[in-house]
């Protein structure tokens, strides 16, 4: 089976202070993927850097075995909600809708059968009641479901998750994570950017440990392994239980 | 009520005023229009220097005797790229890179119209407008503007729409979103022509601003606010045409003030609006409050 991205020798630097360096790995299809780092580990930025949205000091990315820019179309991005300008004037729908844009021609309008899609994203997510809502009006869970919507209608084979679970509600963060599921036994490659520690075992098949560097990259049971995670974490890591729950100690 | 008579006779009677009156309306819609998107991407400062920009391109086009049409296009997106770089190749922030251009062109311009004085080149005009000069052809220039515009607007909505919500996701599908902006800030160029002789070159970030904002607060629907900017654009135009006119006031001015007081009514509508169904939401709580007590 060939690897559905693959990154070489990678280093991203920003305002000529390195965000991480030589980081290579091979990611292979149907897996959840979780990127695990401290604050200010790069985690955002590594998944900027695949998608070719940064700009790479150095390195090789092959995604679906192609340049990134020949498969963007198969690519979808959940963004960090605090990202997105919730006052702007658009419906819950609407934002749905731009998950078809990608299928759509330059001038091409939404067919019958691109309603259809966007319409079972919505029902998927539990959001088609609210699809005349204006987003602002929604809750942080509600929003998080209607942008996972959109990348649903997209219908790509590659997301990207930037930190999907950060300030959502307990329902909302489940019912995500059944979805993410599905679209992984369906085949798809999911990366997760996410920091908190005491679920990444539980969510995630395979982890990718970072902090300015690749400190750990495999299976989660390799990966979470409390040297990794101290080191990642710079020591403040502490076992709590038999089971391997970790938590991050502060100070 | 005399007055509106009055106006509708004059309005009749003399060429000047239909095309001041024509032209107002067509400034106003293509403003309303682009100036939503403007406000949205929060560009309302880039808004006020391309439209600056222009002078020296302006001044140029008079100076050596061809289309000033080519010369502001040409200056402002000479300044919108200059803008850009300085951005993006410094530590200068956005804001400050934009300060500095605008004002480094517009004082380019008024210096190179000042050499010129007394060839007939009126540094008021262009600045505050001459809408009572509005000729023949300037009208048609304006009205092909303002159909390009509105079919830029129409043909690349999605790509627009997209580019400003979510400009990360619109990059990770592969829209051109520089190209966009530059796009974008040629238009603004354009419409800041369109403009010239309505409003002048100092007020058009008004009619790009204040229409589109005073829609804003009013819906949640991108096609509806769009809509709404031209209307009250036109409103403006029209009834700053009005005053103008009867009571002698600067007619770029004129306009510009009734857009104004439309926003503050907007601003008010939509002030009352959110605080009463605060109060009704509260009052609903404690209803149900005392029930269940």
């Amino acid at each position: 089976m060939d690897p559905v991205v693959k990154v070489s020798d990678l280093s991203v630097s920003y305002n000529g202070k390195n965000v991480f360096e030589d980081i290579s790995l091979s990611v292979y299809p149907r897996q959840l993927v979780g990127i695990i780092g401290p604050n200010g580990a790069g985690k955002s930025t590594l998944i900027k850097a695949i998608m070719g949205l940064t700009y790479v000091n150095e390195g090789q990315i092959e995604v679906m075995k192609k340049p990134v820019e020949k498969v963007r179309k198969h690519i979808s991005y959940v963004p960090q909600r605090n990202t997105i300008d919730l006052d702007f004037p658009v419906l819950v729908e609407d934002v749905v809708s731009m998950g078809r844009y990608p299928h759509l021609s330059w001038w091409g309008l939404l067919t019958a059968k691109d309603r259809q899609i966007v319409k079972k994203s919505l029902k998927q997510v539990g959001m088609y009641e609210y699809r005349r809502r204006q987003i602002g009006q929604l809750s942080g869970g509600q929003q998080q479901r209607v942008f996972l919507a959109r990348a649903l209608a997209q219908e790509a084979e590659l997301f990207f998750l930037d930190e999907p679970f950060a300030g959502i509600d307990i329902a909302s963060e489940n019912m995500i994570m059944d979805i993410l599921r599905n679209l992984r036994d369906q085949g798809k490659t999911l990366f997760v950017v996410h920091h908190d520690l005491s679920k990444a075992g539980s969510y995630f098949d395979s982890l990718i440990l970072l902090n300015n560097k690749l400190i750990a990259y495999g299976k989660k049971e390799d990966v979470f392994q409390v040297n990794c995670l101290k080191e990642a974490y710079d020591g403040q890591v502490t076992n709590i239980s038999e089971k391997n729950n970790f938590v991050v100690v502060n100070g | 009520m005399g007055s509106i008579g009055y106006f509708i006779d004059s309005l009749y009677a003399y060429q000047y005023l239909q095309n001041a009156m024509i032209a107002a309306v067509l400034v106003g819609i293509v403003c309303g229009v682009i100036g939503c998107f403007i406000i949205l991407r929060g560009m309302a400062l880039m808004g006020d220097a391309i439209s600056h920009a222009v002078l020296p391109g302006v001044a140029v086009a008079y100076m050596l005797g061809f289309s000033f049409f080519i010369g502001a296009v040409f200056t402002g997106v000479l300044t919108a790229l200059g803008i850009g770089y300085i951005s993006q190749n410094s530590r200068i922030k956005d804001d400050s890179a934009i300060g500095i251009m605008f004002t480094a062109a517009f004082a380019l311009g008024v210096i190179l119209i000042t050499l010129r004085r007394g060839t007939g080149v009126d540094l008021w005009h262009i600045l505050f407008g001459n809408v009572l000069a509005v000729s023949q052809a300037d009208l048609w220039m304006t009205f092909w503007i303002g159909i390009l515009v509105l079919i830029s607007v129409f043909l690349f909505y999605k790509q627009l729409l997209l580019s400003t919500f979510d400009p990360v996701m619109a990059v990770a599908v592969g829209l051109p979103t520089r190209l966009i902006h530059y796009s974008l800030m040629l238009l603004l160029s354009l419409v800041t022509v369109a403009s010239l002789k309505t409003v002048g070159i100092v007020l058009v970030v008004a009619m790009l601003v204040t229409p589109g904002s005073t829609a804003y607060l009013l819906t949640n629907r991108l096609p509806v606010m769009l809509f709404l900017a031209a209307v009250f654009g036109v409103f403006s135009s029209i009834t700053g045409v009005y005053f103008s006119y009867i009571y002698d006031f600067a007619t770029g001015a004129s306009i510009v003030v009734v857009a104004s007081i439309l926003f503050a009514l907007s601003f008010i509508y939509s002030h009352k609006q959110s605080f009463l169904t605060r109060f009704f939401r509260t009052g609903k709580v404690q209803e149900k409050a005392k029930l269940i007590n």
